[in-house]
């Protein structure tokens, strides 16, 4: 018995499709077959996750996908979904998986705030025709000015990140995405001036070459640490929760856990990659200074160390607890940030929104006036120019993106991550599949999207009339909030529109 | 002199080319209408055994074979490029017969077909490099291929 | 309506400034001719002028000005000063009634010297002490407002056209090596005595022309080190960034120029190795404090004068020297109405800081 309908369908225009069965060949999940007999295509919609791989090749555009409006009696409260899940669930048992960032309908604040223009009293500036800056540098700011015997200024500046614009690729593990897109992320962050992020993965040898533009990455299961891989990239970063599922840990199985990712990640072939929720050497905050002080004996005082949080209810303490650390950026994730796979019902109900987060721990460190010892990164959906000015307006340093890379990759975001059949051939470490992702390809579109924000950040800087990025961090009399309520405005520290 | 690469390393096997080689040739500006219900004979091939694919299509090949055995000259190379007059083929097969590479073969109208990189038709440039997914054909000049670099 | 403090107002203006390199004293009369050339640069909204050197009687002591909204305003600050300083002389500021110039303030003079008891048990240093005071004075008595606090120096403003400010508070009758002026030109204000300029906080006095686009990432960064933007003005966080690069970090001027009009990157390239290590290191360290958007200002210090225009020079800026005498202001008239034969005359660059001292050193 089946007591689920396909979610999607599949909608075959008999009048374009040429049997070409590019659609059968490009489908993973075996959705597409050619009928010999009738000479025509068949779907196997159940098998559907809507991630229009077959879409996007169809040469003559006859396919599309949509929504069944196969429904249950409408019901506000028992949704279709709610239905579905627990049938899901009474068949299997198991605790339900998702992918990728909630797709629920929280407030998404970004989308609240607006940005302001110089009119009449000040000039707005054109990128087109003045320098327009935004390179960025991530690190401890803390000033102990000291002079050379000739009176002049000795650089005593704590090891720094520098970026060409705030933006960086954030931790996906070799692993969880591909090697091709890896490659992909490793050679855009370098032709970008940028950083891209190991993941808790380890580092392919491969990519060791990428060192200077790459961020790595120690979690709780410690894979693929060791002394050369701590030192091969610009800076350490330990992984002490993630957006999508605060106070979880990893699973990546042991069908994923093949060849090279085995080899990188340290552990034999076929065996389950388990992150433990927490760092078993880190039960407070005591014990975090300590990592982060082992991490940079390690590195020699070189590379700054980067502390990734979840955004949980009290982030402004902890955030205050890791700048009194000794880490010299914090990176916070909102809830609305990806994943590889986590418990849906984590994903969809634990944390908090970024644009909160980020608001409070800016606020909190400089009421502490501890700002200056670290930079804040920021991730967790940042989805355009737009949120990106808005971010470094809050406060943020620079902002972390994900999923947005991804799908500058090509993902569609079906959130079935999880199955490891990605059609993309960015989730997936099938060979046939892991092949769909030609790096010379997708580094070039990942250059595209960066490039394109950076003109649009430009843009927008200019229209306000700052022509470098660090006088538009913490500036947030540049926002205005709309349809904001007082609490929410006094949390995000800005006027409403129309003040 | 650009020539037309492939690369098994990128080769999905979708056959994608020689749908769009066979609309490219077709003189029809609809792919749907030109092929629709028809067993296409494009120009670009995709060869697969055991998991390796790539699309091959005719080299253009510096001292090329086929238009030396030509009987009638109605294969001729002008700057490289290997070119076919239908006008003046009599459909001997011996340049099928010699082509090293198998990229020579009947058209519909029986008359012999081969890739002249879209260069005379519609679209200009080969449509088997801009439409392929994945850049595993590109059409460059250089002895070194990017994708075999 | 909002006054200043409750509301940020940008605002238009013009500026002028003469130092004496040999510390010759000249009156208000100069400042006031200079200033009252560039009247439709001001809308009546606001002027004021700071003079140095004038107070040579009292040079060891803070001279401090003070509105006063109401007595009792004035009451509670004296209780307040009277615990924490020495009150060496107090007065009235001598102003003469102008029918330009209406709704004054009560305007107090006090010589002060911090009390050694209270100083000592700070555990600050002697000027970080009288900072801090007046901030309290400014932040929490209500109807108290000390707009000069700097030795041997004073501010002089009010609402009103800045040649009538001058004759209000009767300059001709002060003789300083250092004037300094600001005619204002504010957007959305009935105007305020205390949202005038010149801004001034211990020794330094700032007067500015521009309304500055990084103002807030300027207010929170300096407010982590003690101060309290309560005018959200340009001028008052400028003041404060120089007060705390100067005095607190210990950079030098032309150090602090690099860190507020920070050079380009591209132009960091370019210069001399060691140059481009201390200035990069500048900005790297001090990026929050970089002021973006169109400024001109003169800052006054404890014998010297500063000249700084923002890194892309939109505002007006024109200096002028005559023997030992120098002359800036935001139009070239303003000079020539003072000193028609200038030995030289001209616009420093987008971001260079031109700095004069009464000894000829750097500061």
């Amino acid at each position: 018995m089946q007591m689920l309908y396909p979610e999607y369908e599949v909608v075959r225009n008999p009048q374009r499709c040429i049997t070409c069965r590019v659609c059968e060949r490009q489908c993973a999940n075996e959705v597409h077959v050619y009928d010999e007999e009738l000479d025509t295509m068949r779907s196997y919609e159940e098998h559907c996750v809507a991630c229009h791989r077959c879409v996007s090749l169809c040469p003559t555009k006859a396919l599309k996908i949509v929504k069944t409006d196969h429904t249950f009696r409408t019901n506000a409260n028992w949704t279709g979904e709610v239905i579905g899940e627990i049938y899901r669930q009474a068949e299997s048992g198991g605790v339900l998986l998702s992918s990728m960032g909630t797709p629920k309908d929280y407030p998404v604040y970004f989308d609240k705030m607006l940005i302001n223009a110089s009119q009449v009293t000040n000039p707005s500036i054109d990128p087109l025709r003045e320098p327009m800056e935004t390179r960025t540098f991530l690190g401890r700011k803390t000033v102990r000015v000291e002079r050379g015997p000739d009176g002049r200024l000795i650089d005593n500046t704590a090891p720094q990140l520098t970026l060409s614009v705030p933006v960086m690729f954030s931790a996906m593990s070799y692993g969880s995405i591909s090697y091709n897109a890896h490659e992909s992320l490793a050679r855009a962050a370098r032709e970008l001036g940028i950083f891209y992020n190991t993941g808790e993965g380890g580092l392919h040898s491969d990519f060791y070459q990428y060192g200077a533009n790459t961020i790595i990455q120690v979690a709780s299961g410690r894979f693929g640490v060791h002394k050369d891989y701590l030192n091969a990239g610009a800076a350490v970063e330990i992984k002490m929760g993630q957006g999508a599922k605060p106070g979880i840990g990893g699973h990546l199985p042991g069908e994923k856990i093949v060849g090279d990712i085995a080899k990188t990640r340290m552990i034999p072939e076929g065996s389950d990659a388990i992150s433990p929720a927490p760092h078993h050497d880190i039960y407070s905050i005591e014990d975090l200074r300590q990592l982060v002080y082992s991490l940079k004996e390690a590195t020699e005082y070189k590379k700054p160390v980067i502390v990734k949080i979840a955004a949980v209810h009290n982030v402004p303490a902890i955030a205050s607890g890791i700048a009194r650390s000794g880490a010299d950026i914090i990176a916070i994730d909102g809830f609305r940030g990806g994943t590889g796979a986590a418990p849906t019902r984590i994903r969809d109900n634990v944390g908090i929104p970024i644009e909160l987060a980020l608001a409070s721990v800016d606020q909190r460190l400089r009421d502490e006036g501890i700002r200056n010892d670290v930079s804040i990164v920021v991730g967790g959906s940042i989805r355009n120019s737009a949120d990106i000015v808005k971010a470094v307006a809050l406060g943020a340093d620079a902002v972390y993106v994900a999923t947005s890379a991804l799908l500058a990759l090509g993902c569609h975001l079906c959130r079935t991550c999880q199955l490891g059949k990605c059609n993309w051939g960015i989730a997936t470490q099938r060979p046939v599949l892991v092949k769909r992702l030609n790096p010379d390809v997708g580094f070039k579109r990942l250059v595209n999207l960066v490039t394109a924000w950076r003109h649009e950040i430009m843009e927008m800087m200019g229209g306000m009339g700052i022509n470098s990025i660090e006088a538009l961090r913490g500036n947030r009399l540049m926002l205005r909030g709309v349809g904001l309520n007082e609490k929410e405005l006094s949390i995000l520290g800005i006027q409403h529109a129309g003040e | 002199m650009k020539r037309i690469y492939v690369s098994e390393k990128w080769c999905l096997g979708c056959h994608l080319c020689e749908y769009y080689c066979a609309f490219a040739n077709s003189g029809s500006d609809d792919m749907a209408k030109a092929l629709m219900n028809r067993r296409i004979n494009p120009r670009i091939q995709v060869e697969e055994r055991g998991g390796i694919s790539f699309a091959v299509s005719c080299r253009h090949c510096e001292e090329p074979l086929c238009v030396k055995s030509c009987i009638t000259g109605a294969l001729s190379s002008e700057g490289g490029l290997i070119t076919i007059d239908k006008n003046r083929c009599v459909a001997c097969h011996t340049c099928v017969l010699v082509c090293p590479y198998g990229t020579i073969m009947p058209s519909d109208d029986g008359m012999m077909q081969k890739c002249e990189l879209c260069l005379k038709n519609t679209i200009g440039e080969p449509a088997c490099v801009k439409y392929c997914p994945n850049r595993a054909i590109i059409y460059e000049d250089s002895d070194v291929p990017a994708a075999a670099r | 309506m909002q006054k200043e403090g409750q509301v940020r107002i940008p605002s238009g203006c013009a500026i002028a400034g003469i130092f004496s390199r040999t510390g010759t004293r000249m009156d208000g009369s100069g400042i006031i001719r200079s200033i009252s050339t560039m009247h439709d640069r001001s809308n009546g909204l606001g002027g004021g002028f700071a003079g140095y050197g004038i107070y040579p009687e009292s040079k060891d002591y803070y001279a401090l000005h003070i509105f006063y909204n109401n007595s009792s305003a004035k009451a509670e600050c004296e209780s307040f000063l009277d615990r924490h300083f020495d009150i060496i002389n107090l007065s009235k500021i001598p102003t003469r009634k102008i029918p330009a110039i209406t709704d004054e303030p009560l305007i107090w003079r006090y010589f002060v010297t911090p009390l050694p008891t209270r100083l000592q048990a700070s555990q600050l240093d002697e000027r970080e002490f009288v900072a801090r005071s007046l901030f309290r004075v400014n932040t929490r008595i209500e109807g108290a407002h000390v707009f000069s606090s700097g030795k041997n120096m004073g501010v002089f403003k009010a609402v009103g056209f800045p040649e009538d400010v001058g004759a209000f508070y009767r300059l001709e009758e002060y003789e300083g090596h250092c004037w300094t002026a600001h005619g204002r030109y504010p957007t959305n204000t009935p105007g305020w005595w205390g949202g005038a300029h010149p801004f001034a906080m211990l020794d330094y006095s700032v007067v500015h022309n521009g309304e500055i686009s990084s103002y807030d990432a300027n207010r929170r960064y300096i407010e982590m080190f003690g101060y309290k933007c309560t005018l959200l003005t340009d001028t008052e966080v400028i003041t404060y960034i120089i007060d705390y690069l100067h005095r607190k970090v210990g950079l030098t001027l032309r150090e602090v120029a690099r860190v507020i009009a920070a050079p380009f990157w591209s132009s960091i390239a370019g210069l001399p190795e060691e140059e481009q290590a201390w200035v990069s290191y500048l900005r790297k360290s001090f990026g929050s404090l970089l002021v973006t958007g169109p400024f001109s200002i003169l800052l006054g210090f404890d014998r010297g004068m500063m000249v700084l225009g923002d890194r892309l020079k939109l505002r007006s800026m024109v200096v002028a020297e005559k023997g030992s005498m120098v002359y800036a202001a935001s139009e070239e008239c303003a000079i020539r109405v003072l000193e028609p034969n200038v030995d030289r005359i001209w616009a420093p660059g987008a971001g260079e800081p031109v700095i004069v001292t009464l000894d000829g050193g750097d500061a």
